[in-house]
């Protein structure tokens, strides 16, 4: 069984089916990225998983156990969202130790400190740690506000597009770190996001979500080399998929109003659909 | 048709200066990039252009003659702006008119130009729409539109792209280059997007802090960049600079890896640097090469799936770390032992000092690197 799991996560507002029968999962330690475009009902995932939100039917497993009636705390998740929402009038060292001192916790100070120096060390932030956080740069106040989730240890992160407020440059970076990061604590992520870029290069697995609905779950390559629909197939790679018209005959795939042909593999699969889409990626052409 | 012609062109607000004196040709038909972060001048320098913002010294000439101090509906220029800019009560084919009506043109031969920039354009169906009904890429077509309506003698562009989304982005940006081949017309572009300049345009005029860092065709500021901001600025990831002594024919770089320079730099580094050992050693992501009897080595950090190709994100020395682009086979786990090689033709050299590039004594024509 896996660890993570929704099984059957159906949620409707008053005009909306946000999720529609939405199932995936993931194991722990993996880093589990959900692509879609704006509206794909992403957030609501994220947001009925840190029980910010309720389901209307459906279950939700965290580290194996159903969690459906639990209150955000109980659920021990980690939130980053794309606004840092730090407290701009404590220092950097005060922000990072506030989750740690929270009532529930009770965690004594100098135990508090070494888990700061600690995050702060792995984000490489350790020289901000006096400055406030009003002061810093946005791709500093994104380092801050992940440094604050990993300070404790939970059984989730959740990353609600972190990046997509820093500039071309600076996400680059920041997406290098967050994966290697991920790999060496070897916490279980749970990454959204609309950019095809960041869910190719850091996911170990991606589920694509398309109007509240699963289009397709696997790993990079086979997102990327065996797109389940049309939809999925345009959503990944830049320059995009060449997706073109074509006929079955004789053997071969005929692009249409050209002279194209490709050999047709696997001949049983096309039987029902004498027109289909040639596609070819830039590079390796591949009959789809 | 137009030529234009930046003489000592200057902006300074208050003390302080929008653009450094600025000299530039842009040659009849040409389409200039004017490329760099917010901040850099390079939007100033497109007003000075087009007469929305006067210059504090300089001239400007247009196809020779001087405009520096005239009226912009006098330069003969459209402005096609990031926000389109439409009028939202009038229908698209006004829009378009516009200009021309206010140009006194008569109705009928409105009427024909109109038609012809519509069909250029593929937007005839979308005459009687509003602009608001619109997308962003179609609102954009009609401002495009309305620039195109006036055949005027240039195109001044400011981040016309700025505000859609990638896929769209992506092919506004064959079809404003497709344009730009069809009629010929001198465009000057301005865009924060290194990937969008390298794509479009003929030359890139890449800026930083007020002023001109290198000037240059899309290959000339890759493969040659004139000091370390272009070299970090142009690509993506950008080039991989790494610190290192010289002596003795090689590169010592921190953490023990050692870089022979080749032959045709050996005699040129030296004196280049005035002696000093402190180098800046340069590559492309793509001028290194991942293969057991490599030169260098490190452990691997990280590994980027592109879909067509991947990057190695590769550690030389306590998070130093390089990135190489590789085939789509070559994924190695994070902390897998890797050694590379730099490819000897693509290698570039920098001065830390005055963080400006060492020049070749016989720099390899732009075509054979390519190759």
């Amino acid at each position: 069984m896996s660890q993570f799991e929704l099984q059957h996560v159906t949620k409707r507002f008053p005009t909306v089916t946000a999720l529609d029968d939405v199932s995936f999962s993931f194991q722990r330690g993996e880093f589990f990225v959900l692509l879609g475009p704006t509206g794909a009902g992403k957030t609501t995932t994220l947001r009925i998983i840190a029980g910010l939100e309720k389901h209307d039917s459906g279950t939700v497993i965290l580290d194996g156990q159903e969690v459906s009636t639990h209150t955000p705390a109980e659920r021990d998740v980690a939130f980053v969202f794309q606004q840092y929402s730090l407290y701009p009038t404590m220092t950097v060292y005060d922000n990072l130790a506030f989750p740690l001192r929270s009532p529930l916790r009770n965690t004594p100070e100098d135990v508090i400190k070494v888990k700061v120096e600690e995050a702060a060390e792995k984000l490489r932030i350790t020289q901000l740690l006096k400055r406030k956080t009003a002061q810093l740069s946005g791709g500093e106040m994104q380092r801050v506000a992940i440094g604050r989730a990993i300070v404790r240890n939970p059984r989730l992160f959740l990353m609600d597009e972190p990046l997509s407020n820093l500039d071309a440059k600076l996400r680059e970076s920041l997406r290098v770190e967050l994966k290697h990061l991920q790999k060496t604590q070897g916490s279980t992520t749970l990454f959204v996001t609309h950019d095809q870029v960041e869910a190719l290069t850091m996911a170990d697995r991606i589920a694509v979500l398309d109007k509240g609905r699963i289009a397709q779950q696997g790993t990079p390559d086979e997102i990327y080399d065996r797109p389940a629909n049309t939809f999925v197939a345009q959503l990944v790679g830049t320059p995009r998929i060449n997706l073109l018209p074509a006929a079955r005959a004789n053997g071969t795939v005929r692009v249409r109003g050209s002279c194209v042909a490709v050999p047709a593999p696997r001949a049983s699969c096309w039987a029902s659909a004498p027109r289909t889409c040639a596609r070819l990626r830039a590079g390796p052409a591949a009959p789809g | 048709m137009a030529t234009i012609e930046l003489q000592k062109v200057e902006k300074k607000f208050a003390e302080a200066y929008a653009v450094k004196p600025l000299d530039l040709t842009i040659k009849d038909g040409e389409f200039v990039v004017l490329l760099g972060p917010s901040g850099c001048g390079k939007t100033t320098t497109l007003r000075m252009i087009s007469g929305l913002e006067t210059v504090t010294s300089g001239k400007i000439l247009l196809n020779g003659k001087e405009v520096t101090w005239r009226h912009p509906s006098e330069r003969d220029m459209a402005f096609v702006f990031q926000f389109y800019a439409l009028y939202s009560h009038l229908s698209v084919r006004q829009n378009i008119a516009f200009p021309l009506q206010a140009q006194g043109v008569k109705n009928d031969e409105i009427e024909r130009r109109v038609k012809e920039v519509v069909d250029i354009l593929r937007i005839p169906h979308l005459l009687r729409a509003r602009p608001g009904k619109l997308s962003g890429g179609d609102q954009q077509r009609v401002a495009l539109a309305r620039a195109l309506v006036r055949k005027p003698a240039a195109f001044l562009m400011d981040e016309p792209l700025g505000a859609l989304d990638a896929e769209l982005r992506e092919s506004m940006r064959a079809e404003i280059k497709n344009l730009h081949v069809a009629q010929h017309a001198t465009t000057v572009y301005v865009t924060h997007d290194q990937i969008e300049a390298m794509a479009m345009g003929d030359r890139i005029v890449v800026m930083s802090k007020a002023e001109v860092q290198q000037v240059g065709t899309p290959i000339e500021v890759y493969y040659n960049p004139a000091n370390l901001f272009v070299a970090r600025f142009i690509g993506s990831p950008g080039m991989n600079l790494v610190k290192g002594q010289y002596a003795g024919g090689s590169v010592s770089l921190h953490g023990g890896n050692r870089y022979s320079v080749p032959p045709a730099w050996t005699s040129r580094l030296g004196s280049a640097l005035g002696g000093a050992p402190d180098v800046i050693l340069g590559f492309r992501p793509e001028a290194a090469r991942v293969s057991p009897q490599g030169a260098l080595n490190g452990e691997v950090y990280a590994t980027d799936m592109y879909g067509g190709h991947t990057v190695l994100h590769v550690n030389i020395n306590e998070n130093e770390i390089v990135h190489i682009r590789s085939d789509r086979q070559s994924s190695y786990p994070m902390g897998t032992k890797v050694r590379f090689d730099i490819d000897p033709a693509m290698v570039r050299f920098f001065d830390p000092r005055t963080e400006q590039a060492v020049r070749g004594e016989n720099p390899p024509s732009a075509a054979a690197e390519v190759s």
